[in-house]
């Protein structure tokens, strides 16, 4: 038994090489469809993996309100020649949102702005962020050394900040920092805690800009409105630019995941009700799932789609060829069974001649599908040198993925080419073995 | 001793959109193992179709063959397969070797169909290439040999399977004078030493080698005679 098949092989492998340029043209469609199979898998879990990481770092119950400042136009348009431009989310907003809303079960205001932190000699720049004692926990900051702020701090308004592992660091490369006054502005803080290193998350609000923890100072945010105020002044080139911003982003966890996109909802009108600019964006990572969801999906449809006529194709040039070869070999199908070949003889031996090939452009597509990971980096690369007007306007998921092939995506594309083979290869086999052997003899 | 074929009263008809032709009309015929018979007789004679039922190529549509013991009448398309591989030798007029296999490889071929190969096989397929005069060729594509050539492997082919007798349908056709007689004298030594022949030849001087001379007419044997013994 083994042997036969053993001759049978060889003896494929052998006829196919008659014609080595039309054996490699068959095989180019099984290929392609191969390809595209290991491809569309890839790309899919690229997304998806993407997307997991983006809910993780961001919460799946969460919602983030952040502020933006609205375009030039508007502000103008607005009628207001003033230096000062009020925008963005209020402690209003946040009162509103938390009372009329009975899915939110936690809400979190964080204040930020860029400021210069000052100890003895060292300066460094960073994010100054006020926030509640919540903040560390929700952002998954862990404590180094110390502790994070607490209630107290908050109520209280005590001078009293945290340092991310990035700005301690750099302020106190030598000294323990805890028990020391850091400098922001004209006040001191004393640090009451280290953080740990923390990688950055995705970005949010739109934003591709990843979140970067590592060179915060956290304080409470009631200290940072009673000290430092809504109104941020920033000096640029000669003339000054202030800002007024109540609250930079709210964080609001609602209680049930299923609950989600339904308090999202309400949590968009609550705020179009009270905001005439677009002065803020809302954020909801479970949607940002359901967005990757649909391209994950979209991108299979597409890929799917080229692989099935691809392949499609691919076994009706095949099956194209294999007729061809069956009639141009009508008569070594007339020895052979006049040799003592059977019917079922030919079959086989028909079948494995458009095996042999499909499982040629089954292999060269695995491999082709392999190379999926650095070929769509250098696409993009590509891309970006030659067309960044098209390239911005791709989905960030489609800009950002990495493909992660699908262990199992391998024997699947080998069990579809092997399919294909046999599926297209038994009717010319077939037809083979049901020509009469007298007949195939005379054949010229 | 059981004769290597038998057969009675046997018939063949086509039947077309014009009508029946009738290719045989009731022959009987026996072959005794080690008979040397020639076939003879005008084109559209039926001799063809008698060699192809001989060797299991088709079946009679009325009336019996044995092969050895074996009833071949009723018998299913695969066993007539398996007869073919294992008990008969066939030899074409243009030879019908396959052209991507090698001499040796084409001369293996009957054996392929009966399921293995074993080493005392392979060494016979060597031997037999030998006998015919190409052991130096055994690597060698068809297209690389003589018509000469290629009908030496070819009967070397037929004789792999040791098989109850060896049928050839015009095996000189093709051939010059001179390769036909080296040929003939191939046949002529395969008979000497036992070997069952059956030719099928329009060549006087070929009848005139075989041992018997049977002749057909319209689909029937006209005259059956023993020139030799
Ligand atoms: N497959 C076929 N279909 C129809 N008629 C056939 C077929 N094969 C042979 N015949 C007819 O049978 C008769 C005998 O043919 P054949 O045995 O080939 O004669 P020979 O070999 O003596 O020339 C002829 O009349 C031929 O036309
Ligand atoms: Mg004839």
């Amino acid at each position: 038994m083994s042997f036969i098949w053993l001759r049978t092989w060889h003896l494929g492998v052998k006829s196919l090489l008659l014609h080595p340029l039309r054996s490699l043209l068959t095989v180019l469609g099984i290929f392609i469809g191969v390809a595209s199979v290991v491809w569309l898998l890839a790309i899919g879990e690229g997304i998806s993996r993407k997307a997991q990481e983006q809910i993780e770092g961001l919460g799946a119950t969460n919602i983030i309100i952040r502020s933006i400042k609205p375009p030039e136009e508007s502000i103008e348009s607005a009628g207001s020649s003033r230096s000062i431009v009020p925008y963005g989310v209020t402690r209003a907003d946040f009162d509103r949102l938390i009372t009329t809303i009975p899915t939110i079960d936690r809400a979190l205001p964080i204040r930020e702005a860029r400021y210069r932190f000052g100890y003895l000699g060292r300066n460094t720049e960073g994010r100054l962020v006020g926030c509640t004692p919540e903040y560390a926990e929700v952002n998954q900051l862990e404590v180094a050394r110390g502790r994070f702020l607490s209630d107290t701090d908050d109520h209280e308004k005590w001078n009293h900040c945290v340092l991310a592992a990035g700005t301690a660091e750099k302020l106190f490369p030598f000294e323990d920092p805890i028990g020391q006054a850091i400098r922001i502005e004209k006040a001191f803080y004393l640090v009451v805690g280290v953080m740990k290193d923390r990688t950055p998350t995705a970005g949010i609000g739109g934003s591709l800009t990843a979140q970067e923890f590592n060179n915060d100072v956290y304080i409470p945010i009631n200290t940072f409105w009673s000290r430092i105020g809504d109104i941020i002044v920033t000096r640029r080139t000669g003339s000054f630019e202030g800002e007024m911003i109540e609250l930079s982003q709210i964080t609001l966890r609602v209680d049930e995941v299923e609950n989600v996109l339904k308090t999202a909802a309400l949590v968009k009108e609550t705020l179009k009700l009270h905001h005439r600019k677009q002065d803020y964006a809302v954020t909801v990572p479970l949607e940002l799932l359901k967005q990757a969801k649909t391209t994950r999906l979209m991108f299979i449809v597409f890929m799917g789609l080229i692989a099935a006529i691809s392949l499609v194709v691919g076994g009706i040039g095949i099956m194209n060829i294999m007729l061809a070869t069956v009639t141009e070999r009508t008569r070594e199908i007339g020895i052979r069974r006049a040799l003592g070949a059977k019917r079922g003889d030919i079959t086989r031996q028909f079948l494995v001649e458009t095996v042999v090939l499909s499982v040629m452009g089954g292999a060269t597509g695995i491999l082709g599908g392999l190379t999926c990971r650095p070929l769509i980096g250098a696409l993009r690369g590509i891309m970006q040198r030659t067309a960044p007007e098209v390239f911005e306007q791709l989905p960030d998921v489609i800009r950002e993925v990495t493909p992660i092939i699908v262990p199992w995506s391998i024997p699947l594309a080998f069990g579809i080419s092997v399919t294909i083979g046999v599926i297209f290869g038994l009717y010319p086999a077939i037809r083979a073995a049901a020509m009469d052997p007298i007949e195939a003899l005379r054949h010229e | 001793m059981t004769p290597a074929a038998r057969m009675l009263e046997a018939t063949k008809q086509y039947v077309m959109d014009g009508g029946t032709v009738h290719a045989l009309r009731g022959v009987s015929l026996e072959i005794p193992t080690g008979d040397y018979v020639a076939i003879m007789g005008p084109s559209g004679s039926g001799k063809s179709t008698l060699l192809n039922l001989l060797g299991c190529l088709d079946r009679p549509t009325s009336g019996r063959l044995m092969l050895g013991d074996e009833e071949i009448s009723g018998a299913s398309d695969d066993r007539l397969s398996e007869i073919r591989a294992s008990h008969i030798g066939f030899i074409f007029q243009s030879y019908n070797l396959i052209p991507q296999l090698s001499v040796l490889e084409n001369i293996e071929v009957p054996l392929y169909y009966q399921g293995r190969i074993d080493r005392r096989q392979r060494q016979r397929s060597h031997e037999l290439a030998e006998l015919v005069g190409l052991g130096d060729r055994l690597k060698h594509r068809p297209t690389q040999l003589s018509g000469g050539q290629q009908q030496r492997v070819a009967i070397a082919r037929s004789l792999i399977n040791d098989p109850y007798f060896i049928l050839a349908d015009e095996p000189t056709g093709n051939l010059d004078s001179v390769t036909s007689e080296e040929i003939l004298r191939l046949l002529n030594d395969l008979n000497e030493q036992g070997k069952t022949i059956i030719i099928v030849t329009h060549e006087p001087e070929v009848g005139k080698l075989a041992k018997r001379v049977v002749r057909l007419q319209d689909g029937s044997i006209c005259s059956d005679k023993r020139t030799r013994e």
